[in-house]
């Protein structure tokens, strides 16, 4: 399991979770490791998207949702009301399946968070940065002031990294963000990744198991709104504790 | 051998159904072009630069319709000005911040009567409240004041209607990166719409400067030899200024010739902006598209 020295970013602790009557997620317990990527995997409609967003919140716009268990960031529960969901949420960035740039320029995408936050100083130079961050730079820099929607699919994705890094977050979460992309930019996307973890922690939902096996060092796999088996990605997949992760890897059923 | 006969009669059928369809589709374009044709042949002959710039004379059978113009320009103008940030905020409100609750529903249920209600029983309203109660007398204000109670609910639909049609993916972008609702709202949901707001608020202008009945008592005169120059004088009206030279012209034969031309006008001034909303929508699909 997670090994003694990897301090843990996000402390999942018996979190249940309702949309209404039903419940989407059945006490979920996990350990987050700082400066890893975690991925997410399980079939369609297993709850993994909804486990994700309840860690930065972006169920609370959801009527008729309902939580409880805690989860800690850096041991703080980020259901209390010492926190406040907006700034929360520039901590710890998301990225969504389909790509979704603003109806901006890609300047201004990049800096619309910045904007938001009321951050003033510097705008250039940390649009610049969130993009070189985000590998977007070079394809980008001669036509910062253009559309967003004339990039790629895979740029545009890149984009909303790059939206997200701007605010230097703690964490980014990403919900299946190659599933709509063409193998090339997945790979690119993934290589990325790979980049950002030196500085910062990420989730990946993803039910490409070969997008989990390539590029996470945990994995978790989800059944029915439980987390069935978590561990360091080569031993959840070469020797899986549950018969249904082997089943599930097997592709017998997902 | 009897399949083949069941797929001709359905090939039949199915051609038959196009073919009425088809058919009416022509009618209407035929009637619009009979519809303007008449009114270009009756009316163009009074259209001259003097028409359009003089003041009436000698009761009305000589001199132009400017007043009457400018009136309509007030009037429209003034409606929608009026109602604008109204209608904006309430569209914003329901759109966004109206939880299903009583309130809300005797809400929608207000607008949409209010939607439904007959011109004229605004003219009587605005008589009853702005012309009498509040004292403003017959005047260009007091025809502001009703029609853009009006048109209200046009301006409040459209920009519901707008603000449901931004994608849900630029909504939850914006809530991703930690705005508010507010911040959302204005800085992602309101530009991504407004080009559909302005769409029915054109519309809506349209509507403004073509009715009759909601001016009838509260703002329209029947001749005026000057331009009106405030917000609490009479003023002529094209719709009105049309009924009038119809119903209560004395030289019949000059008078309904004068009808038509201001008729022409009027359809032009409305046509215009139904052009502009074109335009501007059109320019706003080809700048954003998603």
């Amino acid at each position: 399991m997670v090994k003694e020295e990897i301090p843990t970013k996000i402390h999942v602790e018996g979190l249940n979770f309702w949309f209404g009557s039903f419940q989407c997620l059945k006490n979920i317990n996990l350990k987050v490791p700082q400066n890893r990527i975690t991925a997410i995997m399980g079939p369609s409609g297993c709850g993994k998207s909804t486990f994700l967003r309840c860690l930065n919140r972006m169920n609370d716009f959801f009527p008729g949702a309902r939580l409880t268990g805690r989860i800690l960031l850096d041991g703080v529960d980020i259901y209390s009301e010492k926190v406040d969901p907006y700034e929360l949420r520039k901590r710890i960035g998301m990225v969504f399946q389909k790509p979704n740039p603003l109806p901006k320029s890609i300047f201004e995408n990049v800096a619309f968070g910045l904007k938001i936050h009321g951050i003033k100083d510097n705008i250039e130079a940390r649009v610049e940065k969130a993009l070189k961050d985000a590998a977007l730079w070079d394809e980008v820099k001669d036509k910062l002031h253009k559309s967003a929607f004339e990039l790629s699919g895979g740029q545009q994705q890149r984009l909303c990294i790059a939206r997200c890094l701007a605010l230097e977050p703690e964490v980014l979460l990403l919900d299946e963000p190659a599933s709509a992309l063409d193998p090339i930019s997945t790979a690119k996307l993934e290589e990325l990744l790979t980049e950002l973890k030196e500085h910062l922690t990420i989730v990946i939902v993803t039910h490409n198991l070969q997008q989990a096996a390539r590029v996470s060092d945990f994995t978790a796999f989800m059944y029915l709104g439980e987390i069935i088996e978590f561990g360091p990605t080569g031993e959840v997949f070469t020797k899986p504790k549950d018969l249904r992760t082997e089943k599930y890897l097997t592709g017998k059923f997902g | 051998m009897e399949k083949k006969t069941r797929l001709k009669r359905e090939r039949l059928k199915e051609g038959l159904w196009f073919s009425s369809f088809k058919a009416i589709a022509c009618g209407v374009v035929v009637f619009l072009f009979l519809f303007l044709l008449i009114l270009v042949v009756k009316g163009a002959g009074s259209i001259s630069w003097e028409f359009l710039t003089q003041v009436p004379k000698e009761g009305m059978t000589r001199g132009g319709i400017l007043p009457a113009i400018i009136g309509t320009l007030w009037l429209g103008i003034g409606s929608v000005i009026l109602a604008f940030p109204m209608g904006v905020a309430l569209g914003i409100y329901l759109s966004y911040y109206a939880s299903e609750n009583l309130f809300t529903r005797i809400l929608r249920l207000s607008i949409n009567n209010l939607a439904g209600t007959p011109s004229i029983v605004f003219g009587l309203f605005g008589l009853a409240v702005f012309v009498k109660a509040l004292g403003f007398g017959v005047s260009i204000l007091s025809g502001i004041l009703t029609l853009g109670l009006m048109v209200l609910p046009i301006i409040v639909r459209s920009t519901e209607e707008a603000l449901r049609a931004v994608p849900k993916e630029f909504i939850e972008a914006s809530f991703g990166l930690g705005a508010t609702k507010f911040q959302t709202i204005w800085h992602v949901a309101l530009p991504t719409a407004f080009g559909w707001i302005l769409t029915g608020v054109i519309l809506s202008l349209s509507r403004a400067a073509g009715e009759t009945a909601p001016i009838l008592f509260t703002a329209a005169s029947f001749y005026m030899t000057r331009i009106p120059s405030s917000p609490f004088s009479e003023t002529m009206a094209l719709p009105f200024h049309i009924y009038a030279l119809m119903t209560e012209g004395t030289n019949p034969e000059i008078h309904t010739k004068m009808a038509f031309g201001a008729t022409l006008v009027l359809l032009f001034m409305v046509m215009c902006l139904s052009v502009l909303a074109i335009i501007e929508r059109q320019r706003l699909r080809k700048w954003k598209k998603w």
